[in-house]
């Protein structure tokens, strides 16, 4: 036997309780397996953090004039 | 010490109460439409994508069915059909009902635009949307076409899975839309000519309070008329194909013939066998969705298999 006796409250609310706790972990599995799916698919991962970064710029237009003075 | 236990214990929201605001029976029929028009569309959807994004259709569906039990339910408590609802019932508050129904509307619309693109996202807020004010707000209670309008918001899901592996619209989606859109009055106005539900008491304008019998016999007859080529047509799109297209010929005519039975019966003689050709059109009206939805399913597996012929 337990040593505290349950709250009324807690005892009622338990089927509401458990199915609330059991939707919480599946949406945290759908999340993860979400995350899993598109990076198994190869999707861009990164994007903008404040601050800016050459992986995520678009590529720079290509410049014809430029191109031919450089070599 | 006192226990402040002044809540009726009977009365206590259960976890199946919240799943009943979630209209789970309407949801089915939103699952399987979604997950046809998903599978059907051209560009392959990562299976466990495909999952996530027929989910949170789903719960925006539902989500949309706890908003109009909330909007409704004054005429909930007065019809007979829908006094046991959780809200009637006073299970769950109407301050609740609407906080529930507006958190999974957001959740699913945002978690369906991260998962796969924001113009699905976008579509389904539509769906709630339209389903939620245009039909359950506006008309519903203004206009006896009123099963029309909601027949809109039940057509959308097919377009919603199409939009998650396409990110857009086309002919084929439109098809779907509208051989959901054009069944619906049909199959709701042959149901309200044998259910006698009390609409009249919760002042909810029915064709067939409205109009009488005779014009919502008519109107049967006219939308089916029109679904028909309609849902034929389909066949000649890149989603249809011999398979579908000989299931749409013999569902047609089967639906044009009930259609034009219940046309020509007269109250009297519809009385005298207790409703038995309206009931009759009612069930297979169910299959006759159903059919045309598997054949499109059927013409997609058989095009990956290499055997789809156009």
């Amino acid at each position: 036997m337990a040593i505290t006796r349950d709250s009324d409250l807690h005892i009622r609310r338990f089927s509401r309780n458990a199915g609330l706790g059991l939707v919480l972990l599946a949406f945290v599995g759908i999340v993860f397996g979400l995350t899993i799916a598109k990076v198994e698919r190869g999707d861009k991962m990164e994007a903008y953090d404040h601050q800016p970064r050459t992986s995520v710029l678009p590529p720079a237009p290509a410049d014809p004039a430029k191109e031919g003075t450089a070599q | 010490m006192t226990d402040i236990s002044y809540v009726q214990h009977d009365k206590e929201a259960r976890f199946g109460d919240y799943i009943a605001l979630l209209k789970p029976r309407v949801m089915s029929l939103v699952v399987f439409t979604a997950f046809v028009g998903l599978v059907v569309a051209p560009d392959p959807v990562h299976p466990f994508v495909g999952f996530v994004a027929i989910l949170f259709i789903a719960l925006g569906g539902g989500a949309s069915g706890a908003l109009n039990m909330w909007y409704d339910a004054d005429i909930d408590r007065i019809m007979r059909r829908t006094q046991s609802r959780p809200i009637p019932e006073g299970r769950i508050s109407e301050r609740e009902a609407l906080a529930f129904g507006l958190v999974l509307s957001g959740i699913s619309c945002v978690m369906l635009a991260l998962a796969t693109n924001i113009f699905s996202g976008l579509f389904l807020a539509f769906t709630i949307f339209f389903y939620v004010v245009i039909y359950t707000m506006w008309l519903k209670r203004a206009t006896p076409q009123n099963i029309v309008i909601g027949g809109a918001a039940g057509a959308f899901p097919p377009m919603i899975g199409w939009a998650v592996s396409t990110g857009g619209i086309s002919v084929e989606s439109v098809a779907m839309f509208l051989l959901v859109f054009l069944w619906t009055p049909p199959h709701f106005w042959s149901l309200a000519l044998f259910m006698k539900a009390d609409y009249d008491e919760a002042k909810v304008p029915m064709l067939t309070s409205t109009h009488g019998r005779r014009v919502t016999r008519k109107n049967v007859l006219v939308y089916t008329l029109v679904l028909a080529p309609l849902a034929v047509a389909t066949g000649f799109t890149s989603i249809g194909g011999p398979l579908y297209l000989a299931t749409a010929i013999v569902m047609n005519a089967l639906f044009i013939k009930g259609a034009i039975a219940i046309y020509s019966r007269t109250e009297v003689q519809a009385e005298a066998d207790k409703y038995a050709v309206e009931k009759r059109f009612f069930y297979f009206s169910l299959i006759y969705l159903f059919a045309h939805f598997a054949a499109l399913l059927a013409e997609a597996g058989l095009s990956h298999i290499g055997l789809g012929v156009w």
